[in-house]
């Protein structure tokens, strides 16, 4: 039985001359329950059928209302038709589809639909627990819907009731009623208003996309081009548009009842799409002979693997995801190890059709990185939140690194010759733009400070150089010089041409992710 | 075409010589120095040898695996050789070009002053009255001049090839391969150079 009153009736019956549906009648009518839109389409329409003809006097200066009145109900007012005004005027044959939703709420509330979006979802084999459903619909559905609305308007006014536009159900919500049911039997899960995982469909309908355009003549600061978007009546511009836009404007552009229409919305393909997931840790390098990214020049690899794809190749097999996005917390060239706790990273994987991984499985992954490659080790692994992932770039700004480099001196010096770098604290330099990142970073200035240095001695010309510096330092600069565009730097300090030799970053002093005992 | 204009640049990232060598090599001759210095490691050296038609005014144009070209005076230059002391450095060139005011911002370094092979860089006037016009040598887009040679010419002398040097150019990316078409490589540099002592004795 619909929950349907008397007062509704006279509504019901204006919607269905007008080329409405059963379940849009329903909307209309403020039917605000789920179940009543989970009986099959012929249920419905029956039932509505038998309720509208059902009626008092009233309705009776309607011009179709005496053809009810007579025959059986399913001839008179067939659903979606109005066969008097429509043949009387010598159009084509009625298709039957509404004139509100444009098919979404007829054929596509079915076992058979569910059945192909179902199947779709499977055939991409995800792992999920549960799903949100998204629908998409055309834009015009949204102007059809306020033309309904006006003309019943009318109509509820003369009767001296209330409609308010806001408690008409939507078609998106009364589609999502009756699809839910039957997808979440489909896939043994439950559909939830936020899920990790989402299944999209979609619906379009070319025969109508017209209708939104007058809009732009009535209301031309709510559409304005952008280049991306293939069409400027996106749905938000639509709503917008109809908020501004007076009843009596639009009931001169537009007509109410909308018109009827031939066919019914083409399906979209069901799309499936999980949320990232975000893997960090922290990364040791020992190679000098290793890039952070793949070295590519010219279509040719120029260095065998990197720290990133080492890293990715195992996560992307494991949570068998489209695609990644690696990101670290500052990074190191290819002839410089990073020792100690290691450099914090983390991985987006992109639409991982498997995401639930438990702290042993997260473990093994990381023993299978390392057990991958001697050139890197990671630590510290776990799946992180998004926003966590912002810890990591602080570092890169904010926090004070430390290093070890290999200094070769032209002049010969005795231990003595570099005891006063130990002292000096807090030396500032200024760094021009290093010459070998010019060409893709702007020129400027960067005043930078090396908090504290300690020497170790090794020969007449060799010594080792330790610093713990501000965030952002060239330390290759400092030592060399760089065409004395670093200045001061240690050979300026130590008075002789000095050259690097080898670098270590020996620790990056960000405190995340944080620490998993092994 | 602006996403094949970034990706070509992701490319030019990397340099090509590390400065990792075994650490034993590092210990055989540690006075001479056996390392490829920072200038070897990484930068090419092309030279241009009377420039402009002016004996022996030859300049030297370090070429980083990035593109950047520093020019430097080569070690040949008249200013460098013994016995000269540089008065003043001038960097305006003509009535309405100064390369001090030069100016780059951003990533593709707009505008920066657009120089041709013969666009001059600066002018060197030397204690004995000589004025010497140093030139660009190779087309590109002016990143910036050296003024720490304006404050201190001394070091012009001392390392004309490291702290002494004149100019940063930024050659166009379509054009990074061919920049160097018009100027020698080290040996034809050094061939040039016996040559000259061969033909006529060094002047002073």
């Amino acid at each position: 039985m619909l929950p349907l009153k008397e007062k509704d009736r006279p509504l019901a019956h204006k919607l269905l001359a007008a080329g409405c549906c059963a379940r849009c009648v329903l909307r209309f009518c403020c039917v605000g329950t789920p179940s009543s839109y989970c009986q099959s389409y012929e249920d419905t329409s029956r039932e509505l059928l038998a309720f509208v003809s059902d009626m008092g006097p009233k309705a009776q200066n309607d011009s179709s209302a005496e053809e009810q009145a007579e025959g059986p109900p399913s001839k008179k007012v067939k659903l979606g038709s109005c066969q008097s005004e429509g043949q009387a005027n010598g159009e084509e044959p009625d298709s039957g589809v509404c004139v509100a939703c444009l098919g979404v709420l007829q054929g596509f509330c079915s076992h058979d639909f569910s059945k192909k979006v179902s199947e779709a979802v499977k055939s991409e084999d995800y792992e999920f627990d549960n799903m949100v459903l998204f629908v998409s619909l055309p834009a015009q559905l949204s102007v059809r819907e306020h033309a309904c609305w006006l003309y019943v308007k009318k109509e509820v006014r003369e009767k001296s009731l209330c409609l308010n536009k806001d408690d008409v159900i939507q078609v998106k919500e009364a589609f999502k009623w009756t699809l839910q049911g039957m997808l979440s039997q489909e896939l043994a899960v439950p559909v939830v208003p936020k899920s990790q995982f989402e299944v999209g469909v979609g619906f379009v309908h070319p025969e109508t996309d017209v209708d939104c355009h007058f809009l732009a003549g009535t209301c031309s600061d709510c559409f304005k081009p952008t280049k991306n978007k293939e069409s400027v009546f996106t749905r938000m511009a639509v709503v917008k548009a109809l908020e501004k836009i007076s009843d009596d404007r639009f009931c001169r552009e537009y007509p109410c009842p909308p018109q009827r229409v031939k066919t019914a919305c083409a399906s979209l393909d069901t799309t499936c799409l999980h949320v990232s997931v975000f893997v960090a840790g922290r990364y040791n390098k020992f190679s000098r002979s290793l890039p952070q990214t793949p070295w590519v020049i010219d279509g040719e690899r120029r260095m065998e693997s990197s720290v990133e794809e080492l890293i990715t190749q195992p996560l992307l097999a494991a949570f068998k995801a489209d695609g990644f996005n690696f990101s670290s917390s500052g990074r190191e060239d290819v002839d410089v190890r990073t020792l100690g706790n290691g450099r914090p990273f983390a991985v987006e994987l992109l639409n991982p059709h498997r995401a639930k991984f438990n702290k042993m499985e997260v473990h093994l992954l990381q023993e299978e990185i390392n057990q991958s490659s001697d050139k890197i080790r990671v630590r510290d692994v776990q799946i992180v939140t998004r926003e966590a992932v912002a810890h990591m770039k602080e570092g890169e700004e904010e926090k004070t690194k430390s290093y070890s480099a290999l200094i070769w001196t032209q002049k010969s010096i005795v231990q003595n010759d570099i005891e006063f770098i130990s002292d000096i604290k807090e030396l500032k330099v200024a760094q021009k733009t290093p010459l070998r990142v010019l060409h893709r970073r702007p020129l400027a200035v960067r005043q930078r400070l090396i908090h504290t240095m300690s020497t170790r001695y090794l020969d007449p010309h060799h010594f080792y150089l330790h610093l713990r510096t501000q965030a952002g330092t060239y330390i290759k600069e400092f030592v060399h010089g760089d065409f004395g565009r670093t200045k001061p730097n240690l050979g300026e300090l130590m008075k002789t041409e000095v050259d690097i030799l080898e670098l270590d970053v020996e620790s990056v002093d960000v405190d995340w992710p944080p620490a998993i005992p092994e | 075409m602006v996403a094949l204009f970034l990706l070509k640049k992701k490319k030019m990232n990397k340099e090509t010589s590390p400065i990792s060598r075994p650490f034993s090599v590092v210990m055989e001759t540690p006075e001479r120095r056996d390392a490829p210095s920072v200038t070897d490691r990484y930068y090419t050296r092309w030279y241009k040898t009377d420039v402009k038609g002016k004996p022996r005014e030859d300049h030297c144009i370090l070429q980083h695996s990035n593109r950047i070209c520093v020019i430097t005076l080569a070690e040949s230059h008249p200013i460098l050789q013994k016995g000269r002391a540089v008065k003043s450095i001038n960097y305006q060139i003509s009535a309405g070009c100064s390369r001090l005011n030069n100016k780059v911002s951003g990533k593709s370094k707009r505008g920066g002053q657009f120089l041709t092979e013969l666009a001059p860089l600066c002018r060197i006037t030397c204690t004995d009255g000589v004025e010497y016009t140093i030139y660009s040598c190779i087309r590109g887009r002016l990143l910036e001049v050296n003024e720490d040679i304006l404050a201190q010419p001394s070091i012009l002398l001392e390392k004309p090839s490291t702290e002494g040097y004149i100019a940063v150019i930024l050659p166009k990316f379509d054009e990074s391969k061919r920049v160097t078409e018009g100027l020698l490589s080290r040996a034809e540099y050094e061939d040039v150079i016996s040559k000259r002592a061969t033909q006529q004795p060094e002047l002073c």
